[in-house]
């Protein structure tokens, strides 16, 4: 395996790096995501500039994959091939979406928010890994 | 309008930390897959190493700033706990969650992700609706 001793660093300044951008962006914050979401309320737009530009330089990273054969650090890209829409992929985005809705909280800001020590980020942490739990105990063997 | 563009500027260091991962690491940078193998055992070291780093963004911004960014939560405990649920099922179920769809799926142009993003805007939409509406 290639330069596998390097690759936890990586994983760390990309993390860092998320967390950072999430606690700038304004969207560590559950009111503003619910305020994304209401959109039949008081709809505040700024997710989706945070989105828009997540995605434009997420492309640009894209555009200079297709001329690599390979990572830097592995051996090859993993990136997922199928392109089927199935059930489980739009019942379990459903989902996913009423709990977002719900609690304001997505994975990735959930996380990083943790480090603010709030009971609530706490406590949806623990119930989010339960979650993840239960779903990989309930249809297990199934690739992810 | 400066608050848009401060969103936009965080935006762009969340895909710059999408394109690092992918580009360094060959992986794509979903939050919910990565958690989802450091529970399993899968490549720990890696994987709990880039949730330690989404820990620590936080902290940097605090030594940058020296004020903690805002996180005002107003659900109440026990709907707190089934979002957490519901978030932790379902984006395993669907195979990814706002980061790995919405951000590198949507980067990737991905049939799948592109679905799944209107899936969960559509569901997450429906959610706010129910809370204003009985004003939970």
């Amino acid at each position: 395996m290639r330069h596998s001793k390097l690759r936890p660093v990586a994983a760390l300044a990309a993390g860092t790096l998320f967390g950072f951008g999430l606690a700038l962006s304004g969207m560590l914050d559950p009111v503003r995501v619910q305020g994304f979401l209401d959109i039949f309320g008081a709809w505040d737009p700024s997710l989706a500039f945070v989105l828009g530009g997540a995605v434009a330089v997420a492309m640009a990273g894209m555009a200079w994959l297709r001329r690599m054969s390979r990572p830097l650090l592995a051996d090859r890209f993993h990136v997922p091939m199928n392109s089927r829409i199935d059930a489980p992929l739009v019942i379990g985005s459903a989902i996913f979406g009423l709990g977002w809705g719900l609690g304001g909280f997505c994975p990735g800001p959930a996380l990083a928010s943790l480090s603010l020590g709030l009971t609530p980020t706490l406590v949806f942490v623990a119930f989010m890994l339960a979650g993840m739990i239960a779903h990989d105990r309930f249809l297990a063997g199934r690739p992810s | 309008m400066t608050s848009y563009l401060v969103s936009l500027l965080g935006g762009a260091l969340i895909g710059l930390s999408c394109a690092i991962l992918l580009i360094l690491n060959g992986r794509i940078a979903g939050v919910s897959g990565i958690v989802g193998k450091v529970v399993q055992g899968i490549d720990v070291w890696t994987n709990a190493a880039f949730v330690a780093g989404l820990l620590l963004g936080p902290v940097v911004y605090f030594a940058a700033f020296h004020h903690w960014p805002t996180v005002t939560v107003t659900a109440s405990l026990p709907l707190i706990m089934l979002a957490g649920l519901l978030v932790g099922f379902g984006s395993r179920m669907g195979s990814g969650c706002t980061s790995g769809h919405g951000v590198m799926g949507l980067a990737r142009l991905s049939p799948r992700s592109i679905a799944a993003v209107l899936t969960f805007l559509a569901s997450g939409i429906a959610a706010v609706a129910l809370l204003r509406g009985a004003a939970l």
